[in-house]
């Protein structure tokens, strides 16, 4: 089954706030690798991880796996992990 | 190891069918300062990195750059995507079709083929280091060109984003080369 333009809707959504703070984490993982004490960034990466699994957990539940290989779970009685529109194709 | 995460970094829209457009980002997938070039150049040097930071920024860069390389792929994708032959042939896409259809292929927008002399390694970290440092920026002034070619915002929005990355990761690998540079000169105690 295709996703509804609703459901696509609702999927890119929650992609852009997964998009966003994994960015921010992103950002503080690289700036870390050169600054490995720095307490601010230290604190500030474990408080975006913790929203970003959040995020993540929300859109797994909603529209199915993110990550492949055991690091998402399978919530629906389907494998959803073939079926979601792959990122070159999802519609805005 | 590596995790797919089936998402891309920034969300990719184009405003229509533009063969002309996806043949110049083209060079940002398989030209010679594209994403490929870059995440293999990256995580093929982290082998002989003499310190574990300089392994983490190359693995770190390097796995961004692979991100990178699926945003342009889908933007070459999404440009090509419902795009006419009389359109591709004036665009001078053509003898891409001829060969590719409407596939990605690692080339520049000349259909000259990627090749791994592209890519160097020294096994001197120095060198490696400075050749990182040009590389960002060499894909920094593509993004330029290319931004001065785009006749579509949303694709240059997603080119100005990329070239932002560049500048940051430009910033990692002088901090990185710094770091190197100090930790070579005290080693010399056998």
């Amino acid at each position: 089954m295709e996703a509804t333009g609703m459901d696509n809707r609702r999927m890119a959504q929650m992609l852009l706030q997964i998009q966003q703070l994994e960015f921010t984490a992103l950002e503080l993982n690289l700036f870390l690798d050169t600054h490995p004490d720095d307490q601010q960034a230290l604190a500030m990466f474990n408080k975006v991880h913790q929203d970003l699994m959040q995020c993540i957990r929300n859109y797994e539940q909603f529209c199915g796996p993110l990550l492949n290989f055991g690091f998402s779970p399978a919530l629906q009685n389907t494998w959803k992990w073939a079926e979601l529109p792959w990122p070159w194709e999802l519609k805005y | 190891m590596w995790i797919y995460e089936k998402k891309l970094q920034i969300p990719v829209r184009v405003s229509g069918p533009n063969p002309r457009l996806a043949k110049e980002v083209l060079t940002q997938y398989g030209g010679p300062e594209g994403e490929l070039s870059a995440s293999l150049r990256y995580l093929n040097m982290r082998y002989s990195m003499p310190t574990s930071r300089a392994k983490a920024v190359l693995t770190d860069i390097g796995t961004e750059e692979l991100a990178h390389m699926e945003i342009v792929g889908t933007v070459v994708y999404k440009l090509l995507e419902g795009a006419s032959i009389e359109a591709i042939k004036a665009a001078g896409l053509d003898g891409h079709y001829a060969t590719h259809d409407s596939a990605l292929f690692w080339s520049d927008p000349n259909g000259v083929p990627w090749t791994a002399a592209y890519v160097s390694a020294t096994g001197d970290p120095v060198a490696d280091l400075h050749e990182n440092l040009a590389a960002e920026q060499k894909a920094r002034a593509v993004y330029e060109n290319l931004i001065c070619l785009s006749d579509d915002p949303c694709v240059t929005d997603v080119l100005r984003y990329l070239r932002e990355r560049e500048v940051v990761h430009f910033q990692r690998f002088g901090e990185t080369l710094m770091q190197v540079q100090e930790c070579m000169s005290q080693k010399r105690f056998y």
